[in-house]
C-alpha cells in the first residue's frame, strides 16, 4: 500500500492482502539500512492469519519517498502519522534493531493505541562505534562489512539458511548496499544519538516481548539489561545460535516468538 | 586479536551452506533422499504454500542436501542465492525463462557451448524468444543489436573452444545502460578463477557437471543471482515486478527485494519446468566443491605445461590459450584471470580432419568424450561432435576449423600427459 504522509509517498507491504479496517493490526518496523523485505515471511503469515499485516518502509529507503529522518523520535512520529492515516485505533507493534527503538518510542507516545510491543535485537541506549559511523558517513563499503561481520552469528556467516538456496550474509549485504548512499549513516547516527530509550520504556505499560540473539554482538545480552529493567511488563526470550539479524538467521524461532506474543486478543 | 573478515574461499568451499546435522551430528551434508517433508500441522502446511514459513515441502522445489550446495555456490560467487538444476542446460533454460516472455529477445555472444547455441537458435524461437548473435570481442555489437524487446545480454566468461575472454565490465556497463541484465555462463572459469559479479555481471550459470563437481560422476547445474540488478528500475521485467497470479498474486520485487529473480526462478521455474537436481547428485557435486581451489590450481599448472609443449611442436599450427602473448585477449586475461585461464583450450593440428582423427585415436591417457572439467584429461574434435549442428558459416564465426582439437586438461602427472600427447602428435603426421 502507498499513502501520503507529510507530503511524501509512504509504502508498506501488506503481505499480498488489502487493508481491512475491521481486522486487528500488526505493524513491523525494519532496522537501520534495511527495508520492509526483512519481514516478508512474517508479513505474509499474519496477512493470512486474521491481521492487517503492515511492514513499513521508513522514509527515504526502498519504496518510501522523502529523506531519511534524522532522529528516532522523528521516525516514531512518522510511524504514528502512518497508523493514524490508516485510521488504526489499536495495533501490535514489532520492531527490529533501530526499528525496535522506533517502536519503543512510538509506543511510549501512543497511549492506548499500541496494545502489544515486540522488540527484537534491541538495547537502550544503542551506541554505534566511531569507525562504523565514520565509514557510513563516507559511504564506504567497509561500513557494510563491519555490520555484516558483527551482525551475523559465526554460523550464519557460513550458512545453513532454512530458506532454501538463500545466502543470508549476501542477501543482507545487498540490502545495506542499497542504503549506503542515503539512509545508512542517518539511521546509525539516529541510533547512536537516541537517549530517550529507557524513559520511553518506563512509559510502555502494554505487554512487551524482548527477543534477543544469544550470539548478538551488535546488541549483546548485557547491553539490554537496562532496557529489561525499565520495561514494566516484559517477557524476555533469548534465541540460541542467533546473532543480531535474527529475522533471517532464525526465522522459525522468530515466528514462534511472534506467535506467542500475538496470540488472539493481543493484536 | 585477529581482524574480523569474511570466511575465505576455501572455508566456504568446505563448510558453506552447511552446519553439522543437529540430530545425528553428521559432519558431511547428509543425502536427504526423500521426495517430500512432513508438515508439523495444517497451519504449517498452508503457510509453507503461502511462502510464509521457511522449510521444505517437496524435493522438486527444494531439498536440504541440494540447498547446501545452492548456498555454498552462492557464497563462493558472492550472490544472494542460487537455484540448482538437473543440468547446466536446465540452468540456462530456467534462468532465461524466468525473465522472458514470448516476443522477448536476447543478444548473445556467438562463441557458445553447442548446446546453448542449439537452445537459442532452434528451440527458444519456437516459443517466441529470438536471439541475435554477436562477436563477444565487440561489446559495441551487443549494443547495436538491442531492440525494444531485448531483455538479456548473454555470454560465456571464456568461449568454448577458442577461449575468447569476455570483457565483463565493458559489457555489463552497456547492459545496465540499456536496463538489461548480463547473464554469464562461468562454467570454465569457476568462482575460484573468476567471480563475475565483482565485474558487473548480474546472473551466473554453471554446469556443475564440470569443474565444480570435478569428477565426472554427476550431472548438475546452478543459477546464481547477484541481487544487484534493479528489476524495478529497468521497467522491463513484469514477471518480477507485477503481481503473479500463478502464485497468490505475489510481487517478487516487492516481497523479496534483491532476491526477486532467485525466488521467481525457484517458485515458478522449478515448480513448472521441474528440472530439479537430485539430492544424490547434489551430494556428489558437494564432494567436488570441497576441493575446488586445489583442483583448479592443479588443472591450471598442468595446462600451462601442455600449452608450452604444444606451442613449440612442429605438428601444431597454433594454440589458442589466453595466457599466450599471441592470443587476442592476452591483456584482458591477465587482468581478469590472474590465477589462470582454466584448463580447456584448443589447438589446430597440421593435416586437418585426417590428422585430427589419427591424433585422437592414438591418445591413450586422454579420453575421447563429450565433456570438459573432469579430473581426468579429455579430448574431442568439436567440428564433428559438440558443434556438429552448426552450419559452415556459424562454425567459421565460432572459429571452429576441421583440424581444431579441444583438450580439457586433467590432474594426472604432467609428464604422463606430455608423453601421451607427444606420441599421438607424432602419429598424426604420418
Amino acid at each position: 500500500m502507498e499513502i501520503n504522509i507529510n507530503g511524501a509517498a509512504a509504502f508498506a507491504a501488506t503481505g499480498g492482502k488489502p487493508f481491512d479496517p475491521d481486522l486487528p493490526n500488526i505493524v513491523f518496523v525494519h532496522g537501520a539500512g534495511l527495508d520492509h523485505t526483512v519481514w516478508t515471511l512474517f508479513n505474509r503469515y499474519y496477512a493470512r492469519h486474521g491481521f492487517n499485516s503492515i511492514a513499513v518502509d521508513l522514509p527515504g529507503r526502498s519504496r518510501s519517498q522523502g529523506k531519511p529522518l534524522p532522529a528516532i523520535e522523528d521516525m516514531a512520529r512518522w510511524l504514528l502519522d502512518f497508523t493514524a492515516a490508516l485510521g488504526i485505533k489499536e495495533t501490535a507493534l514489532a520492531g527490529h534493531s533501530m526499528g525496535g527503538l522506533v517502536a519503543l518510542e512510538a509506543a511510549s507516545r501512543a497511549g492506548e493505541t499500541v496494545k502489544q510491543l515486540i522488540l527484537l535485537g534491541v538495547a537502550a541506549p544503542m551506541p554505534v562505534s566511531d569507525p562504523l559511523l565514520n565509514a557510513a558517513r563516507e559511504k564506504d563499503h567497509s561500513a557494510v562489512d563491519m555490520i555484516m561481520l558483527y551482525a551475523h552469528s559465526h554460523a550464519s556467516q557460513i550458512g545453513g539458511n532454512p530458506v532454501a538456496g538463500v545466502n543470508i550474509l549476501n542477501s543482507n549485504m545487498r540490502l545495506l548496499e542499497r542504503s549506503l548512499n542515503n539512509a545508512l549513516h542517518a539511521d546509525l547516527k539516529a541510533c547512536h544519538e537516541y537517549a530517550n530509550g529507557l524513559e520511553a520504556a518506563r512509559k510502555c505499560a502494554m505487554p512487551t516481548r524482548l527477543v534477543l540473539g544469544a550470539e548478538d554482538r551488535m546488541t549483546p545480552l548485557a547491553a539490554s539489561a537496562a532496557l529489561i529493567d525499565a520495561l514494566p511488563t516484559v517477557e524476555v526470550e533469548v534465541l540460541p545460535d542467533c546473532g543480531h539479524l535474527m529475522l533471517s538467521e532464525q526465522p522459525e524461532a522468530v515466528h514462534a516468538s511472534l506467535a506467542r506474543a500475538l496470540r488472539p486478543g493481543n493484536g | 586479536m585477529p581482524k574480523q573478515k569474511y570466511p575465505g574461499f576455501d572455508t566456504l568451499s568446505l563448510h558453506g551452506g552447511q552446519r553439522p546435522d543437529p540430530v545425528t551430528g553428521a559432519r558431511a551434508a547428509p543425502i536427504y533422499q526423500t521426495t517430500s517433508f512432513v508438515f508439523k500441522e495444517t497451519d504449517h502446511a498452508s503457510s509453507m504454500f503461502d511462502l510464509a514459513r521457511s522449510g521444505h515441502v517437496y524435493s522438486r522445489i527444494s531439498n536440504p542436501t541440494v540447498a547446501v550446495l545452492e548456498e555454498r555456490i552462492a557464497g563462493l560467487e558472492g550472490g544472494v542465492g542460487a537455484v540448482a538444476t538437473a543440468s547446466g542446460m536446465a540452468a540456462i533454460h530456467l534462468a532465461v525463462c524466468a525473465i522472458m516472455d514470448s516476443g522477448s529477445h536476447i543478444v548473445s555472444s556467438h562463441a557458445l557451448y553447442g548446446g546453448t547455441h542449439n537452445l537459442f537458435t532452434y528451440t527458444l524461437p519456437r516459443f517466441g524468444v529470438h536471439t541475435t548473435f554477436v562477436d563477444p570481442r565487440d561489446p559495441a555489437a551487443f549494443k547495436r543489436a538491442i531492440r525494444p524487446e531485448t531483455r538479456l545480454f548473454y555470454a560465456e566468461t571464456i568461449g568454448n573452444p577458442r577461449c575468447e575472454v569476455l570483457d565483463i565490465e565493458a559489457l555489463s556497463g552497456l547492459a545496465h545502460e540499456a536496463g538489461l541484465p548480463l547473464m554469464l555462463d562461468s562454467t570454465l572459469t569457476t568462482p575460484y578463477l573468476l567471480r563475475p559479479f565483482e565485474h558487473g555481471a548480474d546472473i551466473v550459470i554453471h554446469s556443475l557437471t564440470k569443474f565444480i563437481g570435478g569428477h565426472g560422476v554427476a550431472i548438475g547445474g546452478v543459477v546464481v543471482d547477484s541481487g544487484r540488478f534493479d528489476w524495478e528500475g529497468s521497467g522491463k521485467f513484469k514477471t518480477l515486478t507485477e503481481p503473479y497470479e500463478g502464485i497468490l498474486n505475489i510481487d517478487f520485487a516487492e516481497d523479496f527485494g534483491p532476491g526477486a529473480f532467485l525466488h521467481r526462478a525457484r517458485r515458478e521455474g522449478l515448480r513448472d519446468f521441474g528440472a530439479a537436481l537430485s539430492p544424490a547428485n547434489a551430494f556428489y557435486i558437494l564432494q567436488g566443491a570441497e576441493t575446488l581451489s586445489a583442483r583448479m590450481d592443479r588443472h591450471v599448472a598442468n595446462t600451462r605445461k601442455i600449452v608450452a609443449f604444444l606451442d613449440g611442436d612442429e605438428a601444431v599450427e597454433y594454440v589458442t590459450y589466453p595466457e599466450l602473448p599471441a592470443h587476442p585477449d592476452h591483456a584482458l586475461a591477465k587482468k581478469l584471470l590472474p590465477k589462470g585461464c582454466g584448463s580447456v583450450f584448443s589447438f589446430e593440428l597440421k593435416g586437418g580432419r585426417e590428422a585430427g582423427r589419427k591424433f585422437i585415436e592414438s591418445l591413450k591417457l586422454f579420453s575421447h568424450l563429450a565433456n570438459v572439467g573432469d579430473a581426468k584429461s579429455l579430448v574431442i574434435h568439436p567440428a564433428s561432435t559438440t558443434h556438429s549442428r552448426m552450419d559452415a558459416e556459424v562454425l567459421r564465426e565460432a572459429g571452429i576449423t576441421e583440424g581444431l582439437v579441444r583438450l580439457s586438461v586433467g590432474m594426472e602427472d604432467p609428464e604422463d600427459l606430455l608423453n601421451d600427447l607427444s606420441r599421438a602428435l607424432h602419429r598424426s603426421q604420418k
